[in-house]
Order: C-alpha cells, then sequence, then structure tokens
C-alpha cells in the first residue's frame, strides 16, 4: 500500500516534469508554429537565473518563481524582436536559427560561468511513508504543473489576451482586419511560451545540476511529447506528459532509468507513426 | 525552378564551341583533377601532424556529404546524422576487435547504419512524417543512442572481445591493414590516401546517383512532392532510399573516424556533433554536393583555430556563424559563388547559352533559395 502511494508519486512526478518542461515549448510551436529549438537554453536560463539571484541572496522561491520567468520571458521578446520575427513562415529556417541561438547561449553562459556544475538547496524537506521517503518538493511540482495547465487554459479560454492570441493564430489576415496587431501578438506569444520554460528552468535548479549543457538532456523529451501531443497546446501537452510521464515511470522501475527513458522514445515514434498529427489531432479535435 | 525546362532549353542551345553548360562542365573535371592531385601529393608537401589534421578534416567531409545529399536532393532535413556516424564508429570498433582489424568491419560499418536507416526511414516515410517532424524524431533517435550507450559501462555490456565502455568508450581499437598483409597495419600517410580517397569516391559516386534516373526523382521528389506522385513515382521508397544512401554514407564516415583515431565515445552520437553538421551543410549550400565539403573544411579550420585561444567557447562562434547565415546569406558559398560567377560569364559572353548546364540547374533551385527570394 505504501509501495503503491510513492509509486504514485513517482508517476505523478515524472508527469508534471514532463508538463512543466513542455509547455512552453508547445506554446510557441502550436500557436506560432516556430520550433524553438533553444527551448533546452531558455529552461537553462531560467535555471541559471535561479542560481544567480540565490547566489545573491535573494528567496529562492522569489528567484525561482518570479525572477525566472521574468528573465527569460524577457530574453524571449529580445529574441523574438530581432530575429524570430523574420522568419516566420520558414518553418526550418526557424529551426536552423535557433539552432544557432541555442549553440550561442551555451557558448556565452560557457564562457561567463565556466563548465562547472552550480546547485542550489533544495527548499523543501522530507516526508515518509511508511517506510518509505520522498521530498515535498515532489508534490510541489506536481502542484506547480496542475496551476500551471490551469492557469494557461484561464488566459486563453477566459481573457481578452487569450481571445486575441487564438483568433491571431488561426487567422492572422482577418485578425489584423479587426484591429489587432498581428507582431504584437506574435510577441507576446513567444515571450509567454519563454516564460513558461523560463519557469520550469527556474524549478529544475534544486533538482537537476545547473550548468552550460543542461538544455539538451531535456530537449528531446519536450520535442517529442509536444509533437506526440499535437496542435492543441493545453490538451496536447497534458495527455502527451500523462501518457509519456506514466510509461517513463513505470519502465524506469521495472527496469533502469535508461531504459524507462529508451522506452519511452520508442514508444513516442511508434505513436506518432500511427498518429502523425498527434494524440490531439485525433482524439481532442477544436480543444485548446 | 523546372529543372526539366532548363536541360531542355540547353540541349537546343549546344550550338556553338563556348557554351555555358560546357564551361561548367569544364570547370568540374578541372577542379576533380585537381583534388585527385592533392590527394596523392598532400603527403609530400605537408607534415606528419598537419597531414593527420587533414585526414580527419576529409572524413568530416564525407560525414557533410551524406547529409548534404539527403537534405539537399532528397529535401530530408535529419538533425541527427550522427546516429549513422556513431553507429558506424561502434560498428567498426566492435568488429575490429574481434576481428583484429579486417576490412570486412569497414562492409559491416556501411552496412549496419544503413539497415537501421532502412528501418527508421521505413517508420518516418511511411507514416507520412514531414519536415520538421523528420528532424524531430531523427534528433531524438540520436539523443537516444546517446543515452543507450553512455550507459554500457561494466563487463555486462560486451559483444564478443569488445566491451563498449560506457562514456569511457573503446580504447584501442586495431586499425585497417594493408589487404594480403595482415601485418602491415595503415600509418598516417595510408590513412590519408584511404579517407580522402573515399571523400573524394563519395562525392564522384553521389554526383553519379543523381545523374541517374533515380537521383533525378529524388530531386523531382524533394521540388513537389505531389507532382511526383502524381506522375506515378512513390515518394516514399525514393525518401526512403535517398535516406538509406545518407545513412551507409555516414557510417563510412564513422568507421574512417574510428580507425583514425583508434578510439570510439560515446560522443559520435552528440547534440554539438549533430549541429555541426547541419552548420556545415547550410553555410556551405544546401542543393550542392561541393558546398557541405567546403562548409565542413572551413569550419572545422576555424574551430581549430579557437582551440588555440582561451577567451571565448567555440559554440559561442558557431552558433553566431549559424545565425547570420540563416539570416544574411539562407543561400549558402558555394550557390552564392556560383550565382557570382555565372554573373560575371554572362557579362563576358553575353550572347551565349542562358541556361545552366543540367547539372548546376539541379544544384541551385531550393526551397531555402525561393524562400529567401520571397
Amino acid at each position: 500500500m505504501d509501495l503503491a502511494a510513492v509509486l504514485t508519486l513517482d508517476v505523478l512526478n515524472g508527469i508534471a516534469s514532463l508538463i512543466l518542461l513542455c509547455t512552453g515549448l508547445a506554446v510557441i510551436f502550436g500557436m506560432m508554429k516556430i520550433i524553438n529549438l533553444a527551448h533546452g537554453e531558455f529552461l537553462m536560463l531560467g535555471a541559471y537565473a535561479t542560481v544567480v539571484a540565490v547566489d545573491s541572496g535573494i528567496n529562492i522561491w522569489i528567484a525561482m518563481l518570479v525572477i525566472s520567468p521574468v528573465f527569460v520571458g524577457l530574453v524571449g521578446l529580445v529574441v523574438e524582436r530581432t530575429f524570430i520575427r523574420l522568419l516566420y513562415g520558414r518553418l526550418v529556417d526557424s529551426m536552423l536559427a535557433t539552432w544557432g541561438l541555442s549553440l550561442f547561449l551555451v557558448g556565452l553562459i560557457t564562457t561567463i560561468f565556466g563548465n562547472t556544475i552550480k546547485s542550489v538547496p533544495s527548499p523543501l524537506g522530507g516526508f515518509t511513508i511508511g517506510a518509505y521517503r520522498s521530498s515535498q518538493y515532489t508534490v510541489f511540482l506536481v502542484v506547480v504543473a496542475a496551476l500551471l495547465l490551469g492557469g494557461l487554459w484561464l488566459l486563453m479560454r477566459r481573457t481578452r489576451f487569450g481571445l486575441i492570441a487564438r483568433a491571431t493564430m488561426q487567422n492572422p489576415d482577418m485578425a489584423a482586419a479587426m484591429g489587432v496587431s498581428p507582431p504584437k501578438v506574435y510577441m507576446a506569444t513567444f515571450g509567454l511560451g519563454a516564460a513558461i520554460t523560463g519557469l520550469a528552468g527556474g524549478l529544475l535548479a534544486p533538482v537537476a545540476g545547473v550548468l552550460p549543457t543542461m538544455g539538451a538532456a531535456y530537449i528531446a523529451k519536450a520535442f517529442i511529447t509536444v509533437v506526440a501531443g499535437g496542435a492543441s497546446v493545453i490538451t496536447g501537452s497534458a495527455t502527451a506528459s500523462g501518457l509519456f510521464g506514466f510509461i517513463n515511470q513505470s519502465a524506469s522501475y521495472l527496469t533502469t532509468p535508461v531504459i524507462g527513458e529508451v522506452f519511452l522514445f520508442v514508444f513516442a515514434i511508434v505513436l506518432i507513426r500511427l498518429l502523425p498529427q498527434g494524440i490531439s489531432g485525433r482524439f481532442f479535435r477544436g480543444s485548446l | 525552378m523546372p529543372t526539366e525546362n532548363a536541360s531542355l532549353t540547353n540541349a537546343g542551345l549546344t550550338n556553338a564551341g563556348l557554351t555555358h553548360a560546357n564551361l561548367a562542365k569544364g570547370a568540374q573535371t578541372l577542379g576533380i583533377v585537381a583534388a585527385a592531385a592533392l590527394v596523392v601529393f598532400m603527403p609530400m608537401m605537408v607534415e606528419l601532424f598537419d597531414l593527420m589534421q587533414y585526414t580527419i578534416f576529409a572524413v568530416m567531409g564525407i560525414l557533410a556529404l551524406s547529409l548534404g545529399f539527403i537534405w539537399g536532393f532528397g529535401g530530408i532535413m535529419s538533425f541527427g546524422q550522427t546516429a549513422f556516424f556513431g553507429l558506424g564508429a561502434y560498428t567498426f570498433a566492435v568488429t575490429a576487435i574481434n576481428t583484429d582489424g579486417g576490412w570486412s568491419a569497414v562492409a559491416l560499418a556501411v552496412l549496419v547504419p544503413a539497415v537501421f536507416a532502412a528501418v527508421l526511414g521505413y517508420f518516418m516515410f511511411y507514416g507520412r512524417i514531414s519536415d520538421v517532424y523528420l528532424g524531430v524524431i531523427t534528433l531524438t533517435v540520436t539523443l537516444i543512442l546517446f543515452n543507450v550507450v553512455n550507459s554500457t559501462a561494466g563487463d555486462a555490456y560486451t559483444i564478443g572481445d569488445a566491451p563498449l565502455g560506457g562514456f569511457n568508450g573503446i580504447p584501442a581499437v586495431p586499425g585497417l591493414s594493408m589487404p594480403g598483409n595482415p601485418d602491415y597495419f595503415f600509418g598516417p600517410e595510408e590513412n590519408w590516401y584511404l579517407s580522402a580517397g573515399c571523400l573524394l569516391l563519395v562525392y564522384l559516386l553521389l554526383k553519379g546517383v543523381l545523374r541517374t534516373h533515380f537521383g533525378r526523382v529524388v530531386v523531382a521528389v524533394r521540388e513537389n512532392e505531389t507532382r511526383a506522385a502524381l506522375l506515378g513515382y512513390d515518394p516514399r521508397i525514393y525518401k526512403l532510399l535517398a535516406f538509406v544512401i545518407g545513412g551507409g554514407v555516414a557510417g563510412l564516415a564513422g568507421c574512417l573516424f574510428t580507425n583514425w583515431g583508434a578510439f570510439v565515445s560515446p560522443t559520435v552520437f552528440s547534440l554539438s556533433t549533430a549541429a555541426q553538421i547541419i552548420i556545415w551543410v547550410t553555410i556551405g549550400g544546401l542543393g550542392t554536393l561541393l558546398g557541405p565539403v567546403i562548409g565542413c573544411f572551413l569550419m572545422q579550420y576555424l574551430i581549430l583555430q579557437i582551440g588555440t585561444q582561451q577567451s571565448f567557447n567555440a559554440d559561442l562562434v558557431m552558433g553566431a556563424i549559424l545565425l547570420a547565415f540563416v539570416l544574411a546569406m539562407p543561400m549558402g558559398l558555394v550557390p552564392m559563388a556560383r550565382l557570382l560567377a555565372w554573373r560575371v560569364i554572362e557579362r563576358l559572353w553575353p550572347a551565349g547559352a542562358g541556361g545552366q548546364d543540367a547539372d548546376t540547374a539541379d544544384a541551385t533551385p531550393d526551397a531555402r533559395m525561393a524562400e529567401g527570394a520571397k
């Protein structure tokens, strides 16, 4: 019974991490059709923002939940203004350019901070379920992931910004005719996606080793989840994260973490073969 | 740009002695002869250390060709070409250790990645997965391989006599020996002849493949998949075969890489290697075979130079270069140079045939040029 509870928590943790990892990417890809290959580096910047803020004496909660998303969001805005806006509709070029950006950021951070692992202590302690120990931070991540999805849903469904954003993504010309400025909406959406990624990076900082190349470890997982999720940002991320998180954690528990990861990827490739439009392209048509 | 039209006009215009087509052909033949001469005389011109550096340049040039072929001509953007490179490298290492440097290792190092490409390609092309998803899937596969091979430390992971060694890699891989004389192992000079010779050979082979009916259909599929399908060609099988060829060529590069350094580690699968290949092809010029090789040489030379100083990181420079090329010169160096050369030639001989010859016409127009013109 205790074991079951711990395993459930483990699976939930896997799902929550995937949601945090991929939602920012899903917003940018799902809404703007830009593949951001610098996604992993945005995560990395978020993690570094938290590390630097904590080192300079700022409360870790503020660092993770405010400074990281704001900082990476601003970086996102600058990136969008400098070159992403030149590349809308040029899918392949935008991939190449963001890959260039990713290398550039890795090089930049390596030059500034060096190639050593930084870390911040986890802010929450552990607790016990019967004979097993777990960390409260795990529970916290699950709650944040749920709040993130819920908040995003509210933002997109219930606010004026959400309405305008959805309209622009569906038909930019029509939206422009109604007085909306699509470039501004694109800018804001890219900034939003980057900020969510920054938040994820900040939240990752206490549980992962923070180093310039850390983005590479997450990028494949994030991509495959978003692609398998399909075009609907929230339902896609949620269903794909749920499925992959469950598979990854159960396979890891039964074998080893590496085999778990392989299992996840193979499953994802087969899934994409069967559902080229992603899960939400098949089952939740028209959802957000 | 419709390829067929270009070659038709051209066929009608081979009247005067010095047509532009003949000029291009002459330049091409001259280039190949010069390259062959360079392969032969290089060991007499440079020091041994430099020769070994140039050998690795040539090996990477083959890898660049593999992506230049499938991406530039097949329209398949494989972000994970290192998967096949690494598989070739590991296959060679494992087989060479088990067979004491036999040439069968080379054959296997080409075959295994090609078969792997066939299986992966079947999933992708028969699932009708489009370009971006192709990039994501190939990237993912590379990272899986990286993670898997990285975690194979320990005695449990041994193939025959060869321990896989996890992140430590496989040291002391026996190199190739002279055919017919198993006691004479290849030295730096022989390895140069082998690698540079292979580069030239692969270049000519791919060039030849592009001239066949198969090659023309591959290019047609790249230009417009629906149109090719309506003409009765199944785009999936042509893409798959092109992908398999690319996988085999990348495997050959991996095999020569291991043979060069007598060592292989999981970094052959790494993301930074994958990024480099993309950069080579992008800056050299998509849709040409010469471009990727030239881009590869230039970037490797640059990284070598950056490596000698400590003030900034090579990734920073590579990222900036890639960004600059995508934004400012998406066409790449070789097509750009070719375009400029044509302008000059047309100025000098304005009456000549307006078209380019069939090969260059194949090579220059591609999706990205069209996009750049928008």
